[in-house]
């Protein structure tokens, strides 16, 4: 599971069209609220995150990257219960950070998507947690285990995935 | 300092996004003490994603019912012979259970009690939830034009589901009750031990705040207190599934929700709630323990002491309304009669001198005895609802009460009323504790408005 490190000629940068930018975040969260009403066990997964880091990790732009994550996670937090913006700064830092390790590492093959994913997910929860907790003071638990599966299992599918949403890129 | 925000320039935005996110959150945390209103771009987000989830679940219950109405149908006819069998099997049971709802409504009644009932349940479909691991609620495909409102109660043919969280115009958010931010008024079946229902962050509900000192077992039911204003009080909540010791003096109690809360499909919210007194069912049988309890020979009551005034029955609701001497007892023009479920109350004439009359020294008391939420007035002309059945003016049970104690046992007159005329006349028969002492009249009684 080589994780190499390039120089910047060496990275390519990806773009997309307007629809899959636009709609794959859209059929994210959407497939989000509607698949868990069928199989609970789908709540698991978090199909927003993924997407995020994908786009950050193609695109290899921090700004665009924190810009997708915090659009995302805005949209994720209107279509839940709580205050809108926990979503919002997770997925922002998310997405900052998965474009700036895009520029930095190859994060093109199986087993670095699969750590990257892993990683990203953890950090999403722990500032996911600290916003949730030390600013709008809700009684969240964190569970090792429970954070643990819940990032194998979002890493497993991760990688599913983004060879999926591989053949939407556009070489620049 | 233009060249630091250029070589920084991507941190500094990360920050000024952050920086932008976290104010937005400050102000909305601020707000949320305060009735928050749903935020526009709230509405926008669920505008979005809504209609798509409304028209797959339509597209998916239309393929669903064309397998299941049209061509699934094995074995239906056995089904159909096991669900007629479960009918007259439930029908037995309803018998039995009518007679103990009667017997509790009269209780209830007797005590004043004021009941919540479920007034408009709207039925309504599930049709996505918040897609989130940490947050647990659910859009359903009623809003406000169809008058759902916040607060409103969420519940299920099983059990309690959550209330409503956020309204928008075709769809609302409901919290379920396994939400950690959720917190249900709830109560043991048995013990009538009280808590709070909580969720936790892995879905599961635990009742909080039951001390440690109690005995709960598991398998025990709870249902909801009424405590939280949201709920009607005696929905099933849920049944107790593990119990251990909990932090400081309370117990953990682990609640199996009654609903499936994670295969909701159809549930109803309850758009309105009536508040109402206890109504005593009419028509149901006269209960022999009833007739007993007339014939059986009175225990004369200790009189009251006061000489100036007298006081009579207590009004449902405990209010007692003193008349002084003089004052004619049929100042109340006709007896007050609620709507009680009576579908024809019978008028009876009282003897001046029935049991239910009360002579205290010197002054003389009526009861008003709210019988199946008909006024009974002595020595007038008063509606007893009974079952349909004249009452022969008699009212044997005790009818005046303590001044105050609000346990004129009116209730049980109205069980008189219902089967009094297998008693003979006149007979002062009294239910204990608190048997009547009926005299004559010679001064103008004192008389009581029933407040129903």
């Amino acid at each position: 599971m080589p994780i190499t490190y390039t120089s910047g000629e060496q990275i390519e940068v990806y773009r997309f069209s307007i629809p899959v930018t636009v709609g794959v975040p859209l059929l994210a969260l959407f497939l989000q609220a509607f698949v868990p009403r069928r199989f609970p066990f789908f709540s698991i997964f978090d199909l927003p995150l993924l997407v995020t880091i994908f786009f950050a990790m193609a695109r290899r732009n921090p700004i665009s990257g924190l810009f997708t994550g915090a659009a995302i996670g805005l949209v994720q937090d209107m279509l839940g219960a709580y205050p809108i913006g926990i979503y919002g700064i997770a997925k922002t830092v998310v997405g900052y950070g998965a474009s700036s390790l895009g520029a930095k590492l190859d994060v093109e093959n199986a087993g670095a998507r699969l750590l990257v994913t892993l990683g990203f997910y953890l950090v999403h929860a722990a500032v996911y947690f600290t916003v949730a907790r030390g600013m709008v003071n809700m009684t969240l638990n964190w569970s090792w285990s429970r954070g643990i599966l819940a990032g194998l299992a979002n890493a497993f599918l991760g990688v599913g995935l983004y060879f999926l949403l591989d053949k939407f890129k556009q070489r620049t | 300092m233009e060249s630091v925000l250029g070589r920084y320039r991507n941190l500094t935005i990360l920050v000024g996004v952050l920086f932008l996110q976290v104010l937005g959150l400050a102000v909305q945390v601020k707000r949320s003490a305060d009735a928050e209103n749903t935020r526009l771009i709230r509405i926008w987000a669920v505008d979005l994603i809504t209609p798509f989830e409304r028209g797959l679940v339509r597209v998916q219950n239309a393929g669903s019912d064309l397998w299941h109405n049209y061509f699934f149908l094995r074995g239906v006819r056995a089904e159909n012979r096991q669900l007629k069998q479960q009918i007259e099997q439930m029908r037995l049971d309803q018998v039995r259970m009518s007679e103990d709802a009667a017997q509790a409504h009269r209780l209830q009644q007797l005590l004043a009690f004021k009941e919540q009932v479920i007034g408009k349940p709207l039925a309504a479909q599930v049709i996505g939830s918040s897609g989130s691991d940490l947050s647990r609620s659910i859009y359903i495909d009623k809003g406000s034009n169809d008058g759902v409102g916040l607060d409103m109660a969420v519940i299920t043919a099983g059990g309690i589901v959550g209330k409503v969280l956020r309204v928008y115009p075709s769809t609302s958010l409901v919290l379920m009750i396994n939400d950690q931010t959720s917190g249900v008024g709830a109560m043991l079946e048995k013990s009538r031990l009280q808590g709070v229902l909580r969720g936790t962050p892995n879905g599961a509900v635990v009742l909080e705040r039951v001390m440690s000192d109690e005995q709960v077992t598991p398998g025990e039911t709870v249902l909801s207190s009424g405590g939280d204003q949201i709920f009607p009080k005696g929905l099933p909540v849920g049944t107790v599934t593990k119990v251990s010791p909990g932090r400081e003096m309370f117990l953990n109690i682990q609640v199996k929700p009654a609903a499936d809360l994670s295969r909701l499909e159809e549930v109803l919210v309850v758009t309105e709630k009536q508040e109402q007194n206890a109504v005593v069912e009419n028509g149901g049988r006269v209960r022999a323990a009833d007739i007993l309890a007339q014939r059986l020979p009175s225990v004369p009551d200790k009189p009251a002491t006061d000489a100036a005034t007298t006081v009579t029955g207590t009004s449902p609701s405990g209010s007692t309304k003193v008349v002084a001497p003089g004052q004619s007892p049929n100042a109340s023009p006709k007896p007050q009669t609620l709507a009680a479920g009576s579908p024809k109350p019978a008028t009876v004439e009282h003897a001046a001198a029935t049991p239910s009359t009360v002579k205290v020294a010197g002054g003389a008391s009526t009861g008003t005895a709210p019988v199946g939420g008909t006024a009974v007035r002595a020595s007038s002309t008063h509606a007893a609802p009974g079952s349909g059945q004249p009452a022969t003016g008699q009212v044997p049970k005790k009818v005046v009460p303590k001044a105050g104690a609000g346990d004129s046992a009116n209730g049980s007159s109205g069980d008189t009323a219902a089967s009094g005329s297998a008693n003979p006349p006149v007979k002062p028969a009294t239910a204990p504790p608190k048997p009547p002492v009926s005299q004559p009249a010679p001064q103008p009684p004192a008389t009581e408005d029933n407040p129903h």
